[in-house]
C-alpha cells in the first residue's frame, strides 16, 4: 500500500512542480528523492510496517512476491533516473511532467504487483499503459515519436477491450459471480465455454503488453519511435510489471486448469523466441535490435508462465532484476552515442574504455554468459521448463535461440573492441565521472548477482 | 596451513585468477611479460608439490589436501566443490607446466595492449583449471564456459586478417553446445539423490554418478553431453571451426587452444559422459569409433595436402584427437591408459610443433612449405629439435608419442580388429605427411626466403631442449603417469555392467 499511495503522490507533486521549479534541472532531484522515498517505503513494508492502513476489502494483497519486485523495479528506476537524468531534460520543455508520468506508471506498477480482483489488474495495467502512451509521443516534433505513439495507443486501446471483454465472461462464467481472482473456483474439469472464451481474451490481452508474438508487432515500431530515454523504461520496468501481472493472474486463478491452456502458451512461447531472436539478427540499428531482443527476452521470461512453479517465480524475479539492469545500462550508452548503428559502436574501447567494458558485460549478461545474471535467470527459466517435464524440447529450442542471440549481441561488441574507430574526430561524447561509476555499479549488480542469485531469490522466502 | 584454510584445487584455480586481474593494471610490456611468467611459475611449482600428495595410501591427508567444499546456493544443491584426482592431478600439471613454456616461447612476440593480452591468457589458464578441477556440476559448467570466453576475445583481438568471423563461429559452435549439455546437466540433477536436507537434488558429481536414469533417458541424455565434448575435442564431423581458428590465431593463444583446451572435451568425456552414461555409451560405442575412424583418416589425408604449415599442424590434430576419441570409447583398460597418456604427450608434442612453426614463420616470413627449404643448413639446431619432435608426433618409438598411441591402438584392438586396423592407416599417412613437411622445410638449398635466416638464440634452444628432454624421458619411461592415473581408470570402468 506505501508504493500505491506515496507514487501517485509524488507523481502529483512533480506535476505541480512544473508549475513552481524554475530551472529545468530541478525536477531530476526532486525524482531522484522521490524514488529514494519511495523505495524506502516499499522496503518498510517489505518487513511488515504499513504506513497507510486501508481497507481495500481483499482487493488487493500484498505478498513478498509482489514487494520484492516492486523493490526491484523502484531500485532500477533509481538507476534510470541517475543515469538517464540529464538526457531526459533534452527530450523537450515539459521536463517535470515526464517525471510525473513516470511516478503514475510506478503507481501501476504496484497495483499490477499486488491485484488480488480483476477490476485491480484492469486499473494496474492502465495506469501503466496510459502514461506510456504519453511518453512515446513525448518528443512533439518528431514524426516517427508521433506515428509511434499513435500505434500504441490504438492498439493498446483494442487489447484493453479484449482484456475488459474477458474479465466481464470471466465475471458472468464463474458459479459464483465474482471478480476475486483466488475465488473463482474453476474445478478440476473442462471448463466452460464462457470462461475459456474469457481466458483466452486475457491471455491474448496480457500477451500484447508483453510484447508476445503474435501480438508484438507495435513493439518495435514503438521501442524505435519513442525517445531513446524513454523507450529503456518501457522496454523493462513496463515490460516486466506485465508479466509480474500476467503470472499472477494465471497462477492464482486459472492454475489449476493448466494443463487445459498450457499449449497455447507453449506456441506463444516458441514463436516469440523465434521471431524475437531471428528478427534481431538483421537489424543495423542497435536501438532497434534492442527492440527485438526485448521481444525475444520476453520469450524466455513466458516460460515462467508455462511451468509457473517455485523456480519459475524465483526465475522471473532474477529476470526482472537481470534483465532491467542490463537493457537500462546498455540503452544509457546507447543514448551517448552520435550514431545509433553497429557500426557507431566501431572502436569504442579507444576513446571511451570505461563504456566499451561496461557495455559489454551488459551485452554479455543479455546473451546469458556464466557469472553474470543473465545467465542465472536463464538458468533458473530453464530449470522451471525442464522441472515441469513436458514439452522438452521447447527448452531445446530456447537454447538454440540463446544462441542466435549471441549473433547480434556479439555483432556489437566485435564492433567494439575488434573494429577500428573512424579516423575523423568525433565528437566527444558527453559522459561524465559520475555517469562511468554508475554504469560500472551496474555492471557489478550484473555480476554479484550472477555468482550468488541466492541474494535475490532467498528474499521471496524471507 | 595446508588443508585447513587452503587446497592444491584452490591455489590452482585462484592464483592464475588474481595475477590475471592484476595484470590488467600493468603498464610497460616488460614487467607485464615477467608477471606473467612469473605468476604461471608459481602455479608450475604448486602443481609440481601437489603431486608429491597424490597416493592415497601413503598421505592420510590426501582428502584434505586435495579436495575443499563451499556453501554456493544451498537451496538449489549446489556447492562450490573443487577437487583432485589423478586425472585432475595429469591435466592440472599439463596446463601448470605448459603455460610457462608458451610465455617463455613467445616473449620476444610484441602484443598491441599488453597487459589486455596476457590478462586475459591468465584468466584462460584459471577458466581452464577450474574445468579440471570442479566436482560439482555447476562449477564445471561455469568454468566450461568462462575458459571461452577470454579466449574469444583473445583469437578475434589479436588473431589474422579472418579472425572475427572465425573466432566466432568457434564461439557459436560450442556456445550452442554447452547449452544443451547445461539442459543435460538439469535433467540429470532432477534425478539426483538429496545429499542435505536444504534440496531435493544436489549438482555434486557423486551424486551426478549415484543418478537413477533410465535407459531411455540415458539415450537421450547422451547426445546432449557428447556434442558439448565433441565439439570442443573436436571429434569429426564437429571439426569445421578447428583449422581456420588455428591458422587466424595468435601464436600464444593457439597453443593454449590445441594443446589444453582440446583437453577438457577429453577429460569431460572420462569425468562426465562415461561414468554417468554407461550404458548409452555401450549403445553408441561402435558409431563414434566409426565417426573417430572417418575423422582419423579424413585429417590424415586432408593434412597431407595441405601446403601451409600451420593446417598440416591443426589437421593432424584432428586425427591424433579422433584417436583419442575412438579409444575413449573402445573403453577398455588398456586404451584408456593410453588416452591418459596421450592427453599429456599430446598437449607437449603439439605445442612444441606450434612453436617451431612459429620460429620458422618469423625467420622467414611465410609459412607455405614449397617456398621453404634448406632451413637444416641454416640453422642446424633448430631442425634437430624439429626432428625429434616430428618422430614424437608420428609415434616412433622412445619418444613419447609412441607408448600412448600403442595403448590406445592394442585397446582399440581388443574392442574390434577392423576398425583398428583402419585407424592404424593414419600412422603412415601421418609419417609421409610429417616427413614429407621436414624434408621440404628443413632439407633441400636454401632460397630467397631462407638465405639469411641464422640459429635460434639460447633462450629458445632452452625451450625446445626442455621439451625434447621431456618427450624423451616419457618416451622411455612412462610409469609415472601411468600410475598416477590408475585410480581414475577403474573408477571408470567400476561403472560398466
Amino acid at each position: 500500500m506505501n508504493a500505491i499511495i506515496i507514487s501517485a503522490l509524488w507523481g502529483v507533486v512533480m506535476m505541480f512542480g512544473g508549475v513552481l521549479f524554475k530551472r529545468s534541472s530541478t525536477p531530476k532531484y526532486w525524482a531522484v528523492a522521490g524514488i529514494i522515498i519511495l523505495l524506502a517505503a516499499n522496503i518498510w513494508e517489505f518487513f511488515g510496517h504499513q504506513i497507510f492502513t486501508i481497507d481495500t476489502k481483499g482487493m488487493l494483497r500484498f505478498d513478498k512476491f509482489g514487494l520484492e519486485f516492486n523493490t526491484i523495479s523502484f531500485l532500477c528506476t533509481l538507476l534510470y533516473f541517475l543515469l538517464n537524468g540529464r538526457e531526459i531534460e533534452k527530450v523537450g520543455e515539459n521536463v517535470s511532467e515526464y517525471f510525473a508520468l513516470i511516478f503514475f506508471i510506478l503507481c501501476g506498477v504496484s497495483i499490477s504487483s499486488s491485484f488480488n480482483t480483476l477490476l485491480m489488474l484492469f486499473l494496474g495495467i492502465e495506469i501503466m499503459s496510459i502514461p506510456s502512451y504519453i511518453l512515446t509521443g513525448s518528443d512533439k516534433r518528431n514524426l516517427k515519436s508521433n506515428e509511434a505513439s499513435l500505434k500504441y495507443f490504438l492498439m493498446g486501446a483494442f487489447s484493453t477491450g479484449l482484456m475488459l471483454m474477458g474479465i466481464a465472461l470471466i465475471y458472468g462464467g464463474n458459479s459464483i459471480g465474482s471478480f476475486y481472482i483466488d475465488m473463482l473456483d474453476l474445478g478440476k474439469g473442462t471448463m466452460p465455454v464462457m470462461i475459456a472464451a474469457g481466458l483466452v481474451l486475457l491471455l491474448v490481452a496480457m500477451a500484447f503488453k508483453v510484447s508476445a508474438a503474435p501480438f508484438h508487432f507495435w513493439a518495435a515500431d514503438v521501442y524505435d519511435g519513442a525517445p531513446t530515454v524513454f523507450t529503456s523504461f518501457m522496454a523493462t520496468i513496463v515490460k516486466i510489471a506485465g508479466f509480474i501481472a500476467f503470472i499472477r493472474l494465471f497462477q492464482v486463478s486459472f492454475g489449476v486448469i493448466q494443463q487445459q491452456w498450457q499449449m497455447l502458451i507453449v506456441v506463444i512461447t516458441a514463436a516469440t523466441l523465434l521471431i524475437g531472436n531471428l528478427t534481431a539478427v538483421f537489424q543495423q540499428s542497435v536501438k532497434r535490435m534492442l527492440a527485438y531482443s526485448s521481444i525475444a527476452h520476453a520469450g524466455f521470461m513466458m516460460f515462467a508462465l508455462f511451468a509457473l512453479n517455485d523456480t519459475a517465480r524465483e526465475g522471473l524475479m532474477l529476470y526482472a532484476l537481470s534483465y532491467s539492469v542490463a537493457t537500462i545500462g546498455m540503452f544509457a550508452i546507447l543514448v551517448k552515442m552520435n550514431d545509433y548503428t553497429i557500426e557507431g559502436f566501431n572502436g569504442l574501447y579507444k576513446y571511451q574504455p570505461a563504456l566499451a567494458l561496461t557495455a559489454t558485460i551488459f551485452l554479455l549478461s543479455l546473451t546469458g554468459i556464466p557469472l553474470t545474471a543473465g545467465f542465472a535467470s536463464k538458468f533458473y527459466m530453464l530449470m522451471a521448463a525442464v522441472k515441469d517435464g513436458h514439452q522438452v524440447w521447447l527448452v531445446i529450442l530456447a537454447v538454440i535461440c540463446a544462441a542466435i542471440s549471441a549473433i547480434y549481441y556479439f555483432r556489437v561488441i566485435q564492433a567494439i573492441y575488434f573494429k577500428e574507430p573512424p579516423i575523423e574526430i568525433h565528437p566527444a561524447l558527453d559522459v561524465t565521472k559520475s555517469f562511468k561509476y554508475l554504469l560500472i555499479i551496474s555492471a557489478a549488480i550484473l555480476i554479484i548477482a550472477g555468482i550468488l542469485p541466492s541474494l535475490v531469490v532467498d528474499w521471496l522466502y524471507f | 596451513m595446508l588443508g585447513n584454510y587452503y587446497t592444491f584445487p584452490e591455489l590452482l584455480l585462484w592464483i592464475p585468477l588474481l595475477m590475471g586481474a592484476m595484470v590488467f593494471f600493468l603498464k610497460d610490456s616488460k614487467t607485464i611479460k615477467a608477471f606473467a611468467l612469473v605468476s604461471s611459475l608459481i602455479t608450475l611449482v604448486i602443481s609440481v608439490i601437489s603431486l608429491r600428495y597424490t597416493d592415497m595410501a601413503h598421505h592420510p591427508e590426501y582428502f584434505a589436501y586435495n579436495n575443499v567444499s563451499y556453501v554456493w546456493m544451498p537451496y538449489l544443491g549446489a556447492s562450490f566443490s573443487v577437487g583432485l584426482d589423478g586425472m585432475g592431478f595429469l591435466l592440472t600439471f599439463l596446463t601448470a607446466f605448459t603455460f610457462p613454456l608458451i610465455f617463455a616461447a613467445t616473449h620476444k612476440r610484441e602484443y598491441a595492449n599488453a597487459n589486455v593480452y596476457y590478462g586475459l591468457m591468465l584468466l584462460t589458464q584459471a577458466g581452464i583449471t577450474g574445468v579440471f578441477v570442479a566436482t560439482d556440476a555447476l562449477v564445471f559448467y561455469f568454468f566450461w564456459e568462462l575458459a571461452l570466453i577470454p579466449m574469444y576475445f583473445l583469437c578475434s583481438r589479436w588473431g589474422g586478417e579472418f579472425r572475427i568471423r572465425v573466432t566466432f563461429k568457434f564461439f557459436v559452435y560450442t556456445f550452442i553446445s554447452s547449452l544443451l549439455m547445461l539442459i543435460g546437466i538439469m535433467f540429470i540433477y532432477l534425478h539426483t539423490p538429496a545429499v542435505s536436507t536444504l534440496s531435493d537434488h544436489s549438482f555434486y558429481l557423486k551424486s551426478f554418478y549415484n543418478a537413477t536414469l533410465t535407459s531411455a533417458q540415458q539415450n537421450g541424455l547422451f547426445w546432449l553431453f557428447f556434442v558439448a565434448f565433441a565439439v570442443k575435442m573436436p571429434i569429426f564431423p564437429f571439426h569445421s571451426w578447428q583449422p581456420d581458428l588455428y591458422e587466424q590465431s595468435p601464436d600464444s593463444s593457439v597453443m593454449v587452444l590445441s594443446g589444453i583446451m582440446v583437453k577438457m572435451g577429453i577429460f569431460g568425456m572420462l569425468r562426465w559422459l562415461l561414468p554417468i552414461f554407461p550404458d548409452a555409451v555401450g549403445k553408441y560405442q561402435t558409431l563414434i569409433i566409426i565417426f573417430c575412424v572417418i575423422g582419423i583418416l579424413y585429417g590424415s589425408c586432408i593434412a597431407y595436402v595441405q601446403s601451409d604449415l600451420k593446417r598440416i599442424v591443426a589437421w593432424s590434430s584432428i586425427a591424433h584427437i579422433g584417436l583419442m576419441g575412438a579409444a575413449i570409447f573402445a573403453r577398455n583398460n588398456t586404451s584408456l591408459q593410453g588416452v591418459m597418456l596421450e592427453m599429456f604427450n599430446h598437449g607437449i608434442n603439439i605445442i612444441a610443433l606450434w612453436i617451431v612453426v612459429d620460429i620458422v614463420e618469423k625467420k622467414t616470413g611465410i609459412r607455405k612449405i614449397s617456398d621453404l627449404g634448406g632451413l637444416a643448413i641454416k640453422s642446424p639446431a633448430l631442425s634437430i629439435f624439429f626432428l625429434i619432435i616430428v618422430l614424437a608426433n608420428i609415434g616412433l618409438p622412445l619418444t613419447n608419442g609412441f607408448v600412448s598411441e600403442f595403448l590406445m591402438f592394442t585397446g582399440l584392438f581388443t574392442y574390434s580388429t577392423y576398425l583398428a586396423a583402419f585407424a592404424c592407416i593414419s600412422i603412415i599417412i601421418s609419417a609421409a605427411y610429417m616427413l614429407g613437411m621436414m624434408q621440404k622445410v628443413f632439407f633441400g638449398v636454401p632460397n630467397s626466403y631462407t638465405e639469411n635466416v641464422i640459429d635460434i638464440t639460447k633462450g629458445q634452444k632452452l625451450i625446445l631442449s626442455i621439451i625434447v628432454l621431456t618427450i624423451l624421458i616419457l618416451g622411455i619411461y612412462p610409469g609415472p603417469l601411468l600410475h598416477l592415473t590408475r585410480d581414475t581408470i577403474t573408477q571408470i570402468l567400476q561403472t560398466i555392467k
